[in-house]
């Protein structure tokens, strides 16, 4: 077999304007959907039951949902409903936030659990109100103790974006998949990109564990 | 101070306090013992309310904790707790955890709550520990510390769940000296201890509970002093508890 990677220097800024695409899709998803995955698992557990039923109906939904089927709504619902045709770049944006909060959503409330009851009396003790006691006592100590899980998760989550290639999005792989289609260069392509995916996540995934013992020896 | 009237509590099926009723007046320190699971830290909890209960009626300086009007959160900054196993704030230093709830909750600003708070963790004696992170202090230092944390908030009357309980014996009398010395300023308090040497030198009163009853309710003299006349339960109890 013939490799030709003579085409890869014309393409290069095509691909890294794709991959900047993937990262920001990954940064973003991950700030809302940690934020609010938060707001959701308090939902969860809260005691006005309408709410954690509503919390509990959406995690489950979005977790028994292929993502690809999720990413092919919104690009065709969006639009529909808000009348936009907001393109699919940005329609991906509002799929994956809206998408892994659902994860995130179990990891947070698993940390939450994780926290002892004294402590939540404790914070009650204290005077602090509901609000203040999550945001002083609780969420610190629960983020603490699930912080290598949320970044775990957000290492599937960066391999995820790449299934936005499907509605047309220009992500590394939406990129890669461009020009190799244009210069008949699928395997040079497809082999780039797999190591670009496997070099980042495989990094951050030994960085995860090394932080993960690190976090083991502090407490 | 606290009145605690008819108070019952129910698990489910388990009813846990039946009929409590008794009272902490202003400067008085209350002792409360009796066996594992007789339901003295039910019955300490349910006074700032982390405890719901469902009968009865408890008040605070004449606020009604069982109310759903009471603003609760203002009502427990107001009085002190210090658990079992010290509950301090893991992820926050000592100072940090001296003056949280004083910024948080009482809206002070940070150089009165850090001159307060060093105040106390002077008059406690861990003056020197003050950077330092809960999990790097002894349990007698933590519970020391928490008893501070507990006193920066001005409170009115100091509630103790078993503070002694969790602490390897020779840490225990340093935890007692800071209570001792509490009591003897004229601290209003209920403690939760079986430290009956605490309870002869500083307590007012003392509380006997066995399966969610108040069984005895008398002055420390009365208490030591007239055991023939206490109920055959109390004195079991203190026969064994005395033993060691
Ligand atoms: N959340 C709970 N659910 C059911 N039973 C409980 C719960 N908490 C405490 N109990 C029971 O209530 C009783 C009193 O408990 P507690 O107040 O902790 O006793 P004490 O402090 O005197 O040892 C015990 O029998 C205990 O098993
Ligand atoms: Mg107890």
């Amino acid at each position: 077999m013939n490799l030709d990677f003579s085409t890869l220097a014309g393409a290069q800024d095509f691909l890294w304007q794709g991959f900047k695409y993937s990262l920001t899709l990954t940064v973003s998803s991950m700030v809302f959907g940690i934020f609010f995955g938060t707001l959701l698992a308090m939902a969860r557990m809260s005691s006005i039951k309408p709410l954690s039923l509503a919390a509990a109906g959406y995690v489950n939904l979005f977790r028994s949902v292929p993502l690809v089927l999720v990413i092919f709504w919104f690009y065709i619902l969006v639009p529909l409903l808000t009348g936009v045709d907001v393109g699919a770049e940005r329609s991906a944006f509002l799929t994956f936030a809206i998408f892994e909060a659902a994860y995130y959503c179990e990891i947070i409330r698993a940390g939450i659990q994780s926290i002892p009851r004294g402590q939540i009396a404790a914070g009650q003790a204290m005077g602090f109100s509901y609000g203040q006691n999550m945001r002083y006592v609780i969420l610190p100590q629960a983020f603490r103790n699930v912080v290598p899980l949320l970044l775990t998760q957000t290492i599937v989550l960066f391999q995820d974006t790449s299934l936005v290639y499907v509605v047309g999005a220009t992500d590394l792989l939406g990129a890669a998949d461009k020009v190799a289609h244009r210069d008949n260069t699928l395997v040079e392509m497809y082999m780039l990109v797999a190591l670009i995916y496997f070099s980042i996540s495989f990094a951050l995934s030994q960085a995860v564990k090394r932080l993960h013992a690190r976090i083991a020896i502090v407490r | 101070m606290i009145q605690i009237n008819n108070v019952s509590k129910w698990y489910g099926e388990f009813q846990v306090l039946t009929d409590c009723t008794t009272e902490v007046k202003k400067g008085e320190v209350v002792v409360v013992c009796g066996p594992s699971g007789s339901g003295k830290s039910t019955l300490i909890k349910t006074v700032n309310a982390l405890e719901p209960f469902q009968k009865g009626e408890i008040l605070v300086e004449g606020v009604s904790v069982g109310d759903p009007k009471t603003n609760l959160p203002k009502l427990r900054s107001r009085v002190g707790m210090v658990f079992q196993h010290f509950e301090l704030f893991p992820h926050l230093s000592i100072t940090d955890n001296l003056i949280i709830a004083q910024m948080k909750v009482l809206g002070r600003g940070r150089d009165e709550a850090m001159d307060k708070g060093l105040k106390l963790l002077d008059r406690v004696g861990l003056k020197a520990h003050a950077h330092k992170f809960p999990g790097q202090l002894s349990g007698g230092q933590q519970q020391r510390v928490a008893i501070a944390r507990a006193l920066a908030m001005d409170p009115i009357v100091m509630l103790f769940d078993e503070p002694t309980s969790a602490l390897d014996p020779e840490m225990v009398n340093e935890v007692l000296d800071v209570m001792v010395e509490l009591a003897q300023e004229g601290m209003t308090m209920m403690c939760v201890t079986h430290e009956m040497g605490f309870a002869r030198k500083v307590a007012s009163r003392v509380i006997f509970m066995d399966r969610g009853q108040i069984v005895e309710d008398c002055s420390k003299d009365d208490f030591f002093g007239h055991l023939d006349a206490r109920s055959e339960r109390a004195r079991q109890f203190l026969s064994k508890i005395l033993q060691h």
